[in-house]
């Protein structure tokens, strides 16, 4: 492997048009939002998920997809109202719960990807997200030596 | 995605800024989907209720409940005047049962903000029917309507004991659904989505209320989100609505079922054939003894202690029938000094069970019999609970992990056995 920073392009279809950037946090599990998050800190909640007590906020966001209550969409709508949501959001699965949850967040969102983003993305990567042209630019982590 | 010269109108604003507001956002919904287009819809089923003191200052900060409304039903930042509604709704369950308030641990200001808001509700024209199952009380959506609801037990049902069609909506999109009569022609709305994925053979014998939440808790868990077809000669009588109830909640808690098949019984699978359609099944799995004891066990994983606190009953929502058996199971008998009884159902089958005199024999033995609301959704409980006992796959699913109490499923006979002794005799008979 080099140490030289890689970039990966990936191509996928808009959610939610806009640009921003940051961290990414990954999960292959899905996200449940009433009972899985906590609005008004932005960090996953739920008793068995592998990112319990991280938080979301500013983050790009990479995961499978929504799961749990009719209540998803609130409970990203109120991490806005507090200013913890999601930098930017990328999922492979479409549902109503995460199409109108990621509509509500208003974090620029893309789905329906080329490659798959839970393949390609990792923990740390800087991510940045143009939604509008449905383009995600991927600068791996420079690895530790 | 398209938009008839009516829904055009509508989202040029002719038609006011609320119903602007709201078409603006089905239009970014329905992108969000990659829908085609929206279709009409005249039964919703939604929570606009306000009952935390985040809500109450929401709406002292920022312009009363017409803000509340554009934030969190219309995702509009502007606040604008919410004119009454075109579709008709009726309300999901709520926070708390405001004539048992006191009974909940909720303070009497919360009470005063909350008949605020439902003064606000109902004005607008929305039922306040306040319940997770709203075809027990009069919203019955015929086969083939197009719905929007909330809540997923209702959803499951809906689409799959009734054959109506709906999505799991969520608080905004049936907010903008209520003004506009529209929602996404997407999921469930279509034929195609409609047909089975997986098949499941029920080897053994599945009777009991009990024994379709298990079933459905068991399904769930291995099918996910995906559409079930269900079969087998472990299927004797045709269930009746607390059964089904059961079933569908519980699938729709141990995974995201929103539509299954029965064959048989529910309307679109009066064959196997016809459940399937063109599709082949994906996988099967088969529901035998030992599948069902184990899935017991999981779900009773979290009991210990025999000595049971409190027996709550009625999740989703307890229907007429049950509240009859009950009164059956209880009549005579003593809720144990150690032990409290809830029973949660629909604000209206709470007043025919006043009128039946239900309401005085469950009284008499102890219990009480609450309206609106569950211990999931209230977080309430009687005080120094640590072990609850229920007949509810779903509440038992959520009540450790919400509250961190022990919990124990049974039938409802083994609940009110519970109840009455204090101490937790329940399992496989």
């Amino acid at each position: 492997m080099s140490h030289e920073p890689q970039t990966i392009t990936l191509r996928g279809r808009c959610v939610v048009p806009g640009i921003s950037e940051g961290e990414a946090l990954v999960t292959r599990q899905q996200i449940s939002g009433w009972g899985g998050i906590d609005s008004r800190t932005g960090t996953i909640v739920e008793t068995r998920h592998e990112l319990r007590g991280v938080s979301f906020a500013g983050k790009v966001l990479v995961f499978s997809g929504a799961k749990g209550s009719s209540g998803w969409s609130n409970a990203f709508h109120l991490t806005r109202t507090f200013g913890v949501s999601p930098a930017a959001m990328l999922f492979n699965e479409m549902t109503t719960k995460v199409a109108l949850g990621a509509v509500v967040t208003r974090a620029p969102c893309v789905t329906d990807f080329d490659h798959d983003p839970l393949d390609l993305i990792e923990t740390g990567d800087w991510v940045k997200v143009d939604a509008d042209r449905g383009i995600v630019e991927i600068t791996k982590r420079s690895k530790p030596k | 995605m398209q938009l008839t010269d009516e829904e055009k109108a509508m989202l040029d604003g002719q038609q006011g800024p609320a119903i602007q507001k709201a078409m603006d956002l089905l239009v970014r919904y329905g992108n969000a989907l990659n829908a085609e287009r929206l279709v009409e819809t005249n039964n919703i089923v939604a929570s606009v209720s306000a009952t935390t003191p985040f809500m109450r200052d929401f709406a002292k900060q920022n312009g009363g409940m017409d803000a509340v409304f554009s934030q969190f039903s219309l995702d509009s930042d502007e606040v604008v005047r919410i004119p009454k509604i075109k579709a008709f709704t009726t309300h999901t369950q709520l926070g708390f049962d405001p004539a048992q308030a006191a009974r909940m641990g909720v303070d009497e200001e919360t009470v005063h903000f909350y008949r605020k808001g439902e003064a606000f509700t109902t004005g607008l024209g929305i039922q306040a029917t306040n319940t997770c199952t709203p075809y027990q009380v009069g919203n019955i959506p015929t086969r083939g309507e197009h719905c929007a609801w909330m809540e997923s037990s209702a959803v499951i049902y809906c689409n799959s004991v009734l054959g109506a069609r709906t999505n799991t909506e969520g608080r905004e999109s049936v907010g903008a659904a209520m003004l506009t009569q529209r929602i996404p022609y997407w999921g469930y709305h279509l034929d195609e989505n409609r047909l089975g994925t997986h098949l499941i053979e029920v080897a053994t014998p599945v009777e009991s209320t009990a024994d379709w939440g298990l079933l459905g808790y068991w399904i769930g868990d291995k099918v996910q989100e995906k559409v079930p077809v269900i079969t087998g000669s472990g299927i004797g009588k045709t269930p009746n609505l607390a059964r089904l109830k059961h079933f569908g909640a519980s699938a729709s808690s141990s995974g995201g079922v929103e539509m299954y098949h029965i064959v048989g019984i529910t309307p679109e699978a009066m064959s196997l054939e016809q459940a399937f359609g063109h599709h082949k099944p994906q996988e099967v799995f088969r529901f035998d003894a030992k599948e069902k004891a184990d899935i017991l066990e999981r779900l009773n994983s979290t009991g210990q202690d025999r000595k049971v606190d409190y027996v709550m009953l009625g999740c989703p929502h307890y229907s007429m029938e049950q509240l009859w058996e009950l009164t059956q199971l209880i009549e005579g008998r003593k809720v144990h000094a150690d032990c409290e009884l809830w029973i949660f159902t629909p604000r209206s089958t709470k007043a025919l069970c006043d009128q039946n005199g239900f309401t005085r024999i469950i009284e008499e033995a102890g219990g009480h019999i609450l309206s609106d609301s569950c211990s999931a959704m209230s977080r309430a409980m009687p005080k120094g609970t640590r072990v609850v006992a229920m007949d509810s796959a779903k509440q038992s699913h959520y009540l450790p992990a919400i509250l961190g109490v022990q919990a124990w499923f049974g039938s409802t006979a083994d609940c009110v056995e519970a109840a009455c002794t204090g101490q937790w005799q329940g399992g496989l008979k």
